[in-house]
This record gives structure tokens, C-alpha cells and sequence, in this order.
């Protein structure tokens, strides 16, 4: 930020001059140091559900695959807190079940998309040139398919299944990790400690490992958060159309296309799912956005200060 | 710029034939015959053998990527193993559905983005700028499924002003843009979250820059200043993400018209997936995939026609 904006960011303030002072206080107001509310909700949100998947594993309310005719359709009770489903079952415990599909896919796409992705992303941004320009216009050629469109292809080639659901998820990331990759890469690679680096005699490979990883890490992180929630948005979406996780194992996206049947009599069926997907999706592009902002704090704090209210 | 241009061009074209490949490969290298398929499994060895020479699947694969790829070529997208139409047709026929409900479902989009984008970036720090900065975030979160249905639930189950879904076709066109309201809106609402986020972004970033400054420093007001100079800068960006929108817009109509039972492109794919038609399903990909990397392309190169600052960088 130049001083003129910085000037101007007091001027822009003049009309409460306490605020401007107290800007100067450890302690002043909340309003100036925006906490990174992004960062705490969406860490929450997403650490809640990474949790219910993890209980699942070894206890659920009640059996999610257990039937119950007697109980078809029960709305929320004590014995089922969130009701049951057309078969009887316990909605309950088929979202936390449902969870372990949701973070198996987006751990596993996410995982490939980085896999992959990353070390093509540095080795373009390192060695340029050809090997950039190869890496560049595969990635471009794999963009041309989008998530969904790789994953219907790959379900009529190798048959749907939650794993090639994670597959198809990320091989459709890995041009987006590699992109991000590189282009923080080059930013980093073009420094002047870089240079003084080379100068020094380090290694092509020592400076990837000592320099250009740790800086680019967190924008990297936010990356890969964000790709989870966009995993859970499409595994959802493929487990809706059935391209996904089969009967019997509970999936949200099923669960979706289950009530759907009952959307004049039971809407309930349908909403849990739907809290479930948007919230955990909520979640993992908060987080994105909060470690994001993490890295763009300095920044942004100055950016925001020199704004000019509008008139 | 012309070479600029052509070399642009030489690339989608080898991504194309990159794309083709990779689509082929996929849906033909894996073992299964679509004879036996086609013919179920009371089939006699010598029936399928017989109808896979019919169908030219005895030939060397890279022969029967180039019959296929030439077909393409020439406008000619094979028949159908199950359907037995031919499969151009059914194409042209859901994209006389999936067309219109992606333009729509655009305009909607649009209508959402620009003001939410335009007023989260004035009222930037402060409340009601949050409140509009959310939208797209919250926005981003809705599963088109789940808004779908919400649709279905607010205006069809209980107040039955639209219909749930089916298409009557274009013969009664008011019935039919009435039965295309709901998924337009239903894929509209979600893109237009997302590119909500764009807008504001890059109107913030006019907001920031020197010349509105300077525009400022002149004696315009705010308003006055974003709208001679900031609107048009910051409409550069978004070129960009309404041609990936539109890409993207595509894809969702897929699953948009999977909930509301529309016979489009979308519906298409899926049946074919389910009934092992792979030739359909090669067609679709292909053209889909085409559409994307067709639209990046245009977008690159409008980019620079808008922006004459960009034409230095290759």
C-alpha cells in the first residue's frame, strides 16, 4: 500500500476520529481488526463434520441399514431423532453414515487432484520452456472435462462406484492444483532470495523443497479445501443421479433421491440431507476463504482501510 | 494479433483431437463387447460375432477412431446400438431443450449476479455489504439438486403454478417455457451465487484503483466515477468467468434435468450410461467437452480483443 492511501484512509475516517485513534490501542474495537470469522465457522462447520463421520465408524444411534416396516416414514421421535426413512430405517444414523462416503470421496480427489497436480505444477513453473508448455496444455485439455462430465464417462466405462466417483473427481482437479501450482510457483521462483539461493549453489530440487513449497502452502491449503467442498457438491450430485455409491450404503445424494418420492408428504426426508450437503459444503469454502485470508491479512487490512465510503 | 490468433486457434485444435482421443480411448479400450450388450445375455457366441462385425467393431482400434472421428467430422454421429436412431437426431433434438433452459437459466443467473456483485462491492465493511457478500458464498453451497427441489416444493407441490417437471414440447410454446421456469431458475440461482462472487471482486478491485481515484479527486461521486470509468474495467474479468459460467451452466443442466425430468442433452447421457449405449455416450462427451474448450478458447482470445493491454503478453 502507498502512503498516499494510507493518508487517504485517515482521511476517509475523519468523521469518527476515536475509531481512528483506537485503531492505535492493542485493544480497539472489533470493527477495524476484523477477526477472521471465515476461518472459526467454516473450521467448525467442517471440523463438525469430519467428526460425525469419524463417530460413525464405531457408533451410530441405531443399525443405518437396519429395516423396520412398522416404522415406515415416523417422523422425528425419541427412539429416531431425526425419524425414519420409506424402508424405516434411522435418518440419523444414515447422514452420519452418509459423512464416511462424503469425506472418502473428497479426501481421495482431493489427495489425487494434489498428487498429481502439484509436482506438475512445479516441475512447469521450475523447468518451463517445453516441459511448461507440455504440462500447460494437458492440464488445458483435462479442463475441457468438466467434473461431472469426467465422472458420467468414467461410470459408463469402469461402472459406478464411490471410488471411481473419487477418481473422476480428481483427475477433473488436477489442472486446477497444477495452474494454482505454478503460478504461485513463478512468483516465488522470480524472488530475490530465490536468486540468492541459486547464487549460493542450492539445488533445483533443495530450492522447490526449502523455498517455494512452504510459500505457497497456504494458498495450496485453501485450494485443496476448497476442491473438497466442490467434491461433496458433485459426489452428491452423481449419488443423486445413481452414477455413484449403490444401494444399500447410505449417501446423501441417494438420500436425496430417496425422499424425492415423498416430497408432498415427507419434505423432512429430503431437508436433512440437504442441511447436510450445504453445510458441509458451507463449511470446507469458508475455511478456503479463511486460510485464504490468512495469507492476504496484511493486504486486505490495508486494502479495506483505504476505502472510500461511497457516496 | 492475427498470429496471436491463429496460434490460439492451431491449440484448440490439437486439444480437440487430444480430447477426441482421450474420449475414445476411455470408452473403447476397457474389455466388454457392445455386441453382447446390445444382444443381452441369451446371445450366442456366433450373433455376437457377427453383429460386431456388422457394427465395425472388429476393425484395429486406431481404424475405428478414425471412422469415428472422419463421422464427426462430416456432421455424422453414428446410430444409436439401442435406440437404433440415428443419434445426431436425438441430439439436435435435446438441445432444442437443453439450449433454451441454458440461456435462460443464464439471463437469471445475470439478473442475480450484477446487482448482489455491484452493491456487495459499494457497501464494502459494511453490514449489509457482508449481507450481500454472503449470498454468494451461502448461494455457492445450495446443491442444485437441493434448490431444485425446493422449487418443486414451493411452487409446484403447494401452489402449483409450475409444473414439477415433464416437457410438452415446443408445439405449445407457452406450456413449454412454463415447464422450463423452475429449472432455469433452479440452475440461474446457484451460477448466479457463484458469479456474484466474480462481480464483487472485480468491481472491489475498481474500487481500489488509482484512476477511480483520481476520478474521485475531479469531483465525481462514488456512483458517478464506477459508472463512467470502474463498470467498464471491471467488466473485463468478467468476461472470462461468464464464458467458464457458461461451461459450467452446461454440466448443471445435466443434473437440473435429471430433477425435473426434462428430455435434454442431460437425459440423454444418463439413459445411454444406463442402457451401455457407449456410442451415445462418446457422441455427448465429446460434444460437451468440445463446447468447453471451445469456450475457453473464445474467451482467451475476446479477452484480448476487449483489453488491448493484455495483446503485449503472449
Amino acid at each position: 500500500m502507498s502512503p498516499f492511501s494510507a493518508a487517504e484512509s485517515r482521511g476517509g475516517r475523519s468523521r469518527r476520529p476515536d475509531e481512528a485513534a483506537s485503531d492505535l490501542l492493542p485493544d480497539g474495537p472489533v470493527r477495524h481488526r476484523p477477526r477472521n470469522v471465515s476461518l472459526v465457522v467454516g473450521g467448525t462447520i467442517a471440523a463438525a463434520v469430519v467428526l460425525a463421520a469419524l463417530v460413525s465408524l464405531v457408533w451410530t444411534p441405531d443399525n443405518p441399514l437396519a429395516v423396520d416396516p412398522a416404522l415406515r416414514l415416523a417422523g422425528p421421535s425419541a427412539a429416531h431423532l431425526l425419524g425414519t426413512d420409506e424402508y424405516g430405517r434411522d435418518v440419523l444414523s444414515r447422514l452420519m453414515a452418509g459423512s464416511q462416503v462424503t469425506m472418502y470421496v473428497g479426501t481421495l480427489a482431493v489427495l489425487i487432484a494434489v498428487g498429481i497436480g502439484l509436482p506438475a505444477g512445479l516441475g512447469a513453473a521450475q523447468r518451463g520452456g517445453i516441459v511448461g508448455q507440455v504440462v500447460l496444455r494437458l492440464a488445458d485439455l483435462v479442463y475441457g472435462f468438466p467434473a461431472l462430465l469426467t465422472a458420467i464417462v468414467l461410470a459408463a466405462a469402469i461402472g459406478a462406484s464411490t471410488s471411481t466417483v473419487a477418481l473422476a473427481l480428481g483427475i477433473a482437479y488436477v489442472p486446477v492444483i497444477t495452474r494454482v501450482t505454478r503460478s504461485t510457483a513463478l512468483v516465488v521462483l522470480g524472488s530475490d532470495y530465490v536468486l540468492a539461493a541459486r547464487a549460493y549453489g542450492r539445488r533445483p530440487l533443495a530450492i522447490l523443497r526449502r523455498h517455494v513449497l512452504p510459500a505457497i502452502a497456504t494458498t495450496l491449503v485453501a485450494q485443496m479445501s476448497l476442491l473438497f467442498s466442490l467434491a461433496v457438491l458433485a459426489e452428491a450430485a452423481l449419488d443423486y443421479l445413481g452414477l455413484g455409491t449403490t444401494a444399500p450404503t447410505p449417501s446423501w445424494g441417494a438420500m436425496l433421491q430417496d425422499g424425492q418420492s415423498y416430497l408432498g408428504s415427507d419434505v423432512l426426508l429430503t431437508v436433512w440431507p440437504s442441511l447436510a450437503i450445504f453445510l458441509c459444503v458451507l463449511g470446507f469454502s469458508l475455511l478456503a476463504d479463511g486460510v485464504a485470508d490468512r495469507r492476504h491479512d496484511a493486504v486486505t487490512r490495508a486494502g479495506a482501510s483505504s476505502r472510500t465510503s461511497p457516496s | 494479433m492475427t498470429s496471436y490468433l491463429l496460434r490460439r486457434l492451431g491449440t484448440v485444435l490439437v486439444t480437440l483431437v487430444g480430447a477426441s482421443i482421450v474420449v475414445f480411448s476411455v470408452l473403447n479400450v476397457l474389455p466388454g463387447s457392445p455386441a453382447a450388450v446390445i444382444l443381452g445375455q441369451q446371445a450366442t457366441p456366433r450373433a455376437v460375432r457377427q453383429l460386431t462385425a456388422q457394427l465395425g467393431l472388429d476393425k484395429p482400434l486406431w481404424r475405428q477412431y478414425l471412422d469415428w472421428a472422419a463421422g464427426l467430422l462430416h456432421g455424422r454421429l453414428g446410430v444409436s446400438y439401442v435406440s437404433h436412431v440415428a443419434i445426431g437426431q436425438e441430439i439436435g433434438q435435446a438441445l432444442s431443450v437443453t439450449g433454451p433452459l441454458v440461456g435462460l437459466a443464464m439471463l437469471v443467473g445475470l439478473a442475480i449476479a450484477l446487482p448482489v456483485g455491484v452493491g456487495g462491492a459499494l457497501r464494502h465493511g459494511r453490514p449489509s455489504g457482508s449481507l450481500l457478500g454472503a449470498v454468494g458464498q451461502v448461494g455457492m453451497a445450495v446443491p442444485t439438486v437441493v434448490g431444485g427441489l425446493l422449487l418443486i416444493v414451493a411452487f409446484a407441490l403447494r401452489t402449483h403454478l409450475f409444473p414439477s417437471g415433464g416437457f410438452p414440447g415446443w408445439s405449445d410454446p407457452l406450456q413449454a417455457l412454463r415447464s422450463l421456469v423452475l429449472p432455469a431458475v433452479t440452475l440461474g440461482v446457484v451460477e448466479g451465487a457463484i458469479l456474484s462472487r466474480y462481480v464483487r471482486a472485480s468491481v472491489l478491485e475498481q474500487l481500489r484503483s488509482d484512476y477511480l481515484r483520481t476520478a474521485r479527486a475531479q469531483g465525481l461521486r462514488m456512483g458517478q466515477a464506477l459508472r463512467r470509468h470502474g463498470l467498464r474495467n471491471a467488466a473485463i474479468p468478467l468476461v472470462t468467468v461468464l464464458g467458464l459460467e457458461l461451461a459450467s451452466l452446461v454440466v448443471g443442466a445435466i443434473v437440473v434435468e435429471n430433477v425435473f425430468d426434462l428430455p435434454g442433452i442431460g437425459t440423454l447421457l444418463l439413459d445411454a450410461v444406463d442402457n451401455r449405449d457407449l456410442l451415445t455416450v462418446q457422441d455427448i462427451a465429446m460434444l460437451v467437452a468440445a463446447t468447453v474448450l471451445v469456450l475457453n478458447a473464445a474467451v482467451d482470445i475476446s479477452y484480448r480483443l476487449i483489453d488491448p493491454r493484455t495483446r503485449g503478453r503472449s
